[in-house]
């Protein structure tokens, strides 16, 4: 039971790495994405139109790409390990 | 008070909080639902600013207004109380609806009709944002221990059941009045209907009390001064309201929005099912399976919320791709056997000029109906050049207007309400879960911004990234699922190793 408890935080840990990459690496996808997507509509509003659309995109999931690095970081650093039971201990 | 008392109070909570909020999501479908018509009567006929009034009104009020409208009146539901923020949400999201009834066409105000209609939807967004954290603290705050869970469920139905019922009003008004008056001015019933809804909705809301537990905290003069502060700036709260968007309501998101929108989308628009009968199977299939929420909240009670929200989002994982390839194989009529055509109509031919009126596009339809009770449009466009030496242009074939057959039909209803009874898995639940999460001095703040950008963010874009994947070069109808699949895994996973499965039994703290 104790093995499996310390097994589980290390696995919260470790994931914790995969959290932190996979929130800059989604960005710069997004970002990849907006630009093919914005340079390839056609030029005029529909350009600008997708441009809009990308912007309100990245504004919107970069401060969750970040949110997921700190909870990669909160993760790594055993914050997780053990939940808080009552309100108190928050 | 005795039980009965007690039991008979909770049910008037209950029924004025769903109410209310069932309301502001019916709101909040109309104009979706009615967006086409919307763009015509209201929007410049240039197709260029239209899409870009139209992307303002649907990403904006989406993606950006409703998790503030979370952050602006959870703050306001933690510092005065949940019962007047939540009746402002609602006054406010019944007035921009029933306003946007009242606006004059583009063709007598001009511009003034697209920018009065995206201030309303961004109205409608940040009401919406500030609407449901209210009510299911409210009601949570309400519920005696181990039934939270169930009563919060009712709550929850709310979301399904305004789908619903927008869809039910639309389409009765449609058949009523007929559809040419109701693209003309019939469009506005729905909306202008509004404001008797929230009229009972606010005079019920009205004679309810503050929460018991917010009333307490008041009075002892403990509530949070600055609940925005002590929710994303304090860690041991943060981290929480991390974990709740990353292991719960992201993964939650997509799957209420697969299962409920795109599902429908991709009947009509992939499968080229015909418009009322792709519509019919979300109204029976939402029908048969919104008591389930209930069911799911309730036993959530008794062997915790978790298992049965990442149960539904690990469904979600293993079926979604063979659901979309039956509707897509029931719905290819390309190699129709011979015997089982039983009358094929007069071909309609129509003609486009283009190229500047040089060549012409001929559109040929024609309507098999089949012995099965089933039928199609079968439609060939030829390019016919002025130029002879320039052969005739064939387009690919499209199979579209597809009516199903009676077994087909109830066959497609039964997979659509297995993906919404997944919705009602993860989301039954999820009330609850996010309420015994966080501390009552800064619950409402807290709740509301997971819920909404796991729902409107992540779970509004399946539409839209759906679409994305499915334009890469080698992607194929089903590519689309991707989205959803990869971010109810990733949810899936952070929820299965993070979460505790232990139901927090005292929410007075």
């Amino acid at each position: 039971m104790k093995y499996n408890f310390y097994k589980m935080n290390a696995l919260k840990k470790i994931l914790g790495i995969v959290w932190i990459i996979l929130g800059p690496a989604s960005v710069i996808l997004m970002f990849l994405q907006a630009w093919d997507k914005v340079s390839n509509a056609p030029a005029g509003i529909a350009q600008t139109n997708t441009a809009l659309q990308w912007g309100i995109i990245l504004l919107i999931f970069i401060p969750i790409a970040v949110g997921l690095v700190i909870f990669g970081r909160y993760a790594l650093s055993g914050e997780y390990e053990k939940l808080p039971e009552s309100s108190k201990e928050l | 008070m005795n039980d009965s008392t007690k039991q008979n109070s909770i049910f008037k909570v209950i029924g004025a909080s769903s109410l209310g909020t069932l309301i502001e999501w019916y709101d909040f479908y109309i104009f979706g639902s009615l967006a086409s018509i919307i763009g015509a009567q209201l929007f410049p006929a240039d197709a260029g600013a239209s899409a870009l009034i139209n992307t303002l009104a649907i990403f904006a009020a989406g993606f950006i207004v409703r998790p503030f409208g979370a952050l602006v009146f959870g703050r306001l539901g933690d510092l005065i109380g949940r019962k007047y923020t939540f009746l402002l949400t609602l006054v406010l999201m019944g007035g921009s609806t029933f306003l946007i009834g009242l606006i004059p066409s583009y063709s007598s105000i001009g511009y003034a009709a697209p920018i009065l209609v995206l201030i309303l939807r961004l109205v409608q967004g940040l009401a919406l944002g500030g609407e449901y954290g209210g009510a299911a603290t409210y009601v949570a705050e309400h519920a005696p221990k181990g039934k939270r869970g169930f009563f919060t469920s009712w709550i929850q139905t709310t979301a399904t059941l305004g789908l619903f019922l927008s869809l039910g009003i639309i389409v009765l008004s449609k058949n009523i009045i007929g559809a040419e008056a109701f693209a003309d001015w019939g469009w506005r019933i729905p909306f202008l209907l509004s404001i008797l809804l929230v009229g009972v909705s606010i005079y019920i809301r009205l004679k309810m009390h503050e929460s018991p537990m917010f009333t307490k905290l008041k009075t002892e003069g403990k509530i949070s001064k600055n609940p925005l502060k002590e929710s994303f700036s304090k860690k041991g709260n943060f981290k929480m309201v991390l974990l709740a968007l990353f292991g719960a309501t992201m993964g939650q998101g997509v799957i209420w929005y697969t299962g409920q929108f795109y599902a429908q989308s991709f009947i009509e628009n992939t499968c080229k099912v015909d418009f009322n009968d792709s519509r019919y199977i979300l109204l029976w299939a939402i029908a048969f399976a919104t008591p389930f929420f209930v069911v799911f909240g309730a036993w959530s009670d008794k062997v915790g919320r978790k298992w049965i929200m990442l149960t539904g989002m690990l469904l979600g994982i293993i079926f979604y791709r063979p659901i979309y390839q039956m509707f897509i194989d029931q719905t290819d009529v390309s190699k129709v056997a011979v015997s089982m055509i039983k009358q094929v109509d007069a071909p309609v031919m129509t003609k486009v000029a283009i190229h500047d009126g040089q060549d012409s596009l001929v559109n040929t339809a024609r309507k098999f109906h089949l012995t099965d009770g089933s039928s199609f449009v079968k439609l060939e466009v030829d390019t016919v050049y002025a130029d002879p030496n320039k052969a005739l242009g064939h387009a690919p074939t499209i199979y579209q207007d597809k009516k199903l057959s009676t077994p087909v039909f109830w066959i497609f209803v039964g997979l659509v309400f297995f993906q919404i009874l997944l919705v009602t898995m993860v989301y039954g639940p999820i009330a609850a879960f996010l309420v015994e999460l966080f501390p009552t001095k800064i619950r409402y703040t807290s709740m509301s911004l997971p819920y909404h950008v796991g729902n409107g963010v992540f779970g509004g874009l399946v539409p839209f990234i759906a679409t994305l994947i499915a334009s890469f070069a080698g992607s194929t109808p089903l590519s689309g699922l991707w989205y959803p699949i990869g971010i109810a895994a990733l949810s899936f996973i952070i929820g299965a190793v993070y979460l505790s499965n232990k139901t927090d039994e005292n929410v007075n703290d």
